[in-house]
């Protein structure tokens, strides 16, 4: 059984109360929206991108504790990467929360984001937290949305 | 932090909680967390008693065949007792023959079929269909999906701050283009009792027919379908103590003869000929295809019971546990309650301070605390206040005020995590 106790430490309670990186960049190269239908969490994504890293990021929305907390830990892990490295961030994120990747025994560059892989015991908050991880993708593509439905559902096994 | 702490409300007198509790095995059985379950999300789907399970036991192990064509001994013991439960439905809702109550698969069966049934007979372009804000997407859907076939409109009657409909409102939009109205008995977002007699004399004064919605009314409040006068009712199984895979759909007979069938195929007919094909008579014409026989005859136990423990004494215990919890919850710092009508049922909606309610949902199931969170299918109810969701208590009889205290006490260890 899941325990949500383990999900809502205090890292995540701490990212909620204050996160990072929180509001709109003035002069974005890349943007993306995000949102959850079923529950409602919302976000918008906005990067600079210079030289293929990531200069600058910033998120703004209304959203659940779990993508607040996820969303201020990415934008503070992938803030002055190379995007090649944001990118393959996001797939080692969605690996752990969909349970394809255990980050206590497979190698991987997760670092503090382990303490969402709680979440993947918690199927009805996998979209919360993977939510702006696929925004972020959605914002490296140009694609402008994201949403956690459909056929671009990350979590939806069918497209993988 | 300091909550007052109010006597726990004495147990109502013609309503032995505890006794009734051991009817349901699942309050027992389950323990989220290692906690005991206290069950407040009845208004999703409510938990159903051991006599119930046993009907159904006892139907695929004695009585169960095909209905209606069998002439051996199981197809005639399975026709009796599916009709039976008809009865028993009919009872239930005092309707004036079981001629008038069709099984459905559930109650958006049920509204979809008036919505092509008698939509389809007799809403044309330009005409007017009335619904009101608090209505489930269930009661949306089908008559949009019916307008745009159609060139119809949809008119929506506003609600106020409290979640109560504005009769006023609901009265001027009667035009001599109004050709239906449906509306809710019962709001399952937020709890308001609709006035419906009320609503159904205003209806019929304008000429038009009216369905309501019963699926968050009949589990809490006494239905007299005779008595409110309605052209049609509909309700749900799985709300009612029963299972899940069936609903009821009563219609007065003068419409349902002259509706149009919703499904073709087997049972609905009288003869088939590739020239034309002759409908069976009501309800049996809009009953296509082998039924939810085993659902319906625990449907018809489950009406049973309820009306064995009386739906008087279910409401009086109830809406004593919806004081109870209202009073404890809104004592909460930064709690906003909504849904303040004067009339509910028991249903609680609220947002805690800023804490979003899926966290609240989920840290409430920890100590053992099953609620529902989210727009519970009524986005436009959830437009209307500005927010994206609510936690939503909803209370059974068989709920009990240490249950909603357990609620409370788990409300108060979020704060503290959040603050
Ligand atoms: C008021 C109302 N109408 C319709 C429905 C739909 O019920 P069902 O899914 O059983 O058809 C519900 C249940 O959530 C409801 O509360």
């Amino acid at each position: 059984m899941a325990d949500s106790k383990q999900l809502y430490q205090e890292v995540i309670l701490d990212h909620n109360r204050k996160p990072r990186n929180y509001g709109a960049l003035g002069a974005p190269t890349h943007r993306a929206e995000g949102l959850n239908p079923l529950c409602g969490d919302h976000i918008w994504l906005s990067l600079r991108v210079d030289a293929d890293r990531v200069a600058e990021i910033a998120f703004e929305g209304e959203s659940c504790a779990i993508c607040k907390a996820s969303a201020s830990m990415m934008t503070a892990n992938v803030k002055g990467r190379p995007v090649a490295e944001a990118q393959a961030l996001i797939e080692e994120f969605r690996g752990m929360v969909t349970g394809a990747l255990d980050p206590a025994t497979q190698p991987n560059h997760l670092g503090r984001l382990a303490v969402f892989a709680g979440v993947k015991d918690l199927p009805s908050r996998v979209k919360c937290a993977v939510l702006p991880w696929h925004t972020l993708h959605a914002a490296f593509r140009q694609q402008g949305t994201a949403s956690t439905e459909g056929d671009q559902d990350p979590a939806d096994p069918a497209t993988h | 932090m300091n909550a007052p702490v109010l006597s726990p409300g004495k147990p109502t007198a013609s309503l032995d909680v505890e006794r009734l509790r051991a009817d349901f095995p699942i309050l027992a059985n389950v323990h989220p967390h290692g906690k005991p379950l206290a069950y407040l999300d009845n208004g999703a789907s409510s938990q159903m008693p051991q006599r119930v399970i046993d009907r159904l036991v006892r139907y695929q192990t004695h009585e169960h065949a095909n209905i209606h064509r069998g002439v051996h001994t199981l197809s005639e013991r399975a026709t009796a007792a599916y009709e039976e439960a008809r009865h028993r439905v009919q009872g239930f809702l005092n309707a004036l023959s079981d001629r008038e109550i069709v099984f459905t698969s559930n109650v958006t069966d049920a509204i979809n079929l008036v919505a092509h049934g008698f939509g389809r007979a007799f809403i044309g372009e330009g005409d007017e269909i009335i619904i009101t804000h608090l209505e489930h997407h269930a009661n949306i859907v089908p008559w949009q999906m019916l307008c745009e076939e159609k060139g119809a409109k949809l008119r929506v009657v506003p609600i106020d701050d409290t979640g109560t409909v504005l009769m006023d409102e609901y009265e001027k939009l009667f035009t001599p283009r109004t050709k239906f109205v449906s509306v809710t008995h019962v709001s399952n977002a937020l709890g308001t009792v609709n006035p419906v007699d009320e609503m159904v004399r205003i209806s019929h004064a304008h000429g038009v027919p009216i369905m309501i919605d019963g699926a968050q009314a009949v589990q809490h409040m006494p239905v007299d379908v005779q008595a409110l006068d309605c052209d049609f009712y509909a309700f749900t199984g799985h709300k009612l103590y029963g299972p899940t895979g069936i609903g009821v759909l009563y219609g007065k007979a003068e419409w349902l003869e002259r509706m149009k069938p919703f499904r073709g195929g087997g049972d609905m007919i009288l003869s088939v000929t590739f020239e034309k094909t002759t409908y069976n008579v009501i309800p049996f014409k809009f009953e296509a295809g082998t039924p939810p026989i085993a659902q319906a005859i625990a449907l018809g136990e489950a009406a049973e019971y309820v009306r064995g423990i009386g739906l008087e004494a279910i409401a009086a215990h109830e809406q004593a546990l919806l004081a109870y919890a209202t009073e404890r919850v809104a004592a909460l710092p930064g709690v906003r309650i909504y849904g303040t009508a004067r009339h509910k049922a028991a249903v609680l909606s609220f947002y805690l301070g800023e804490v979003h309610p899926h966290d609240v949902g989920t840290l409430l199931n920890e100590d053992g605390v099953a609620v529902r969170t989210g727009h519970h299918c009524a986005q436009p109810v959830m437009q209307r206040f500005r927010i994206p969701g609510t936690v939503r208590a909803s209370f059974a009889f068989y709920n009990t005020f240490e249950e909603a205290d357990a609620l409370v006490d788990s409300l108060r260890r979020i704060q503290k995590l959040f603050a």
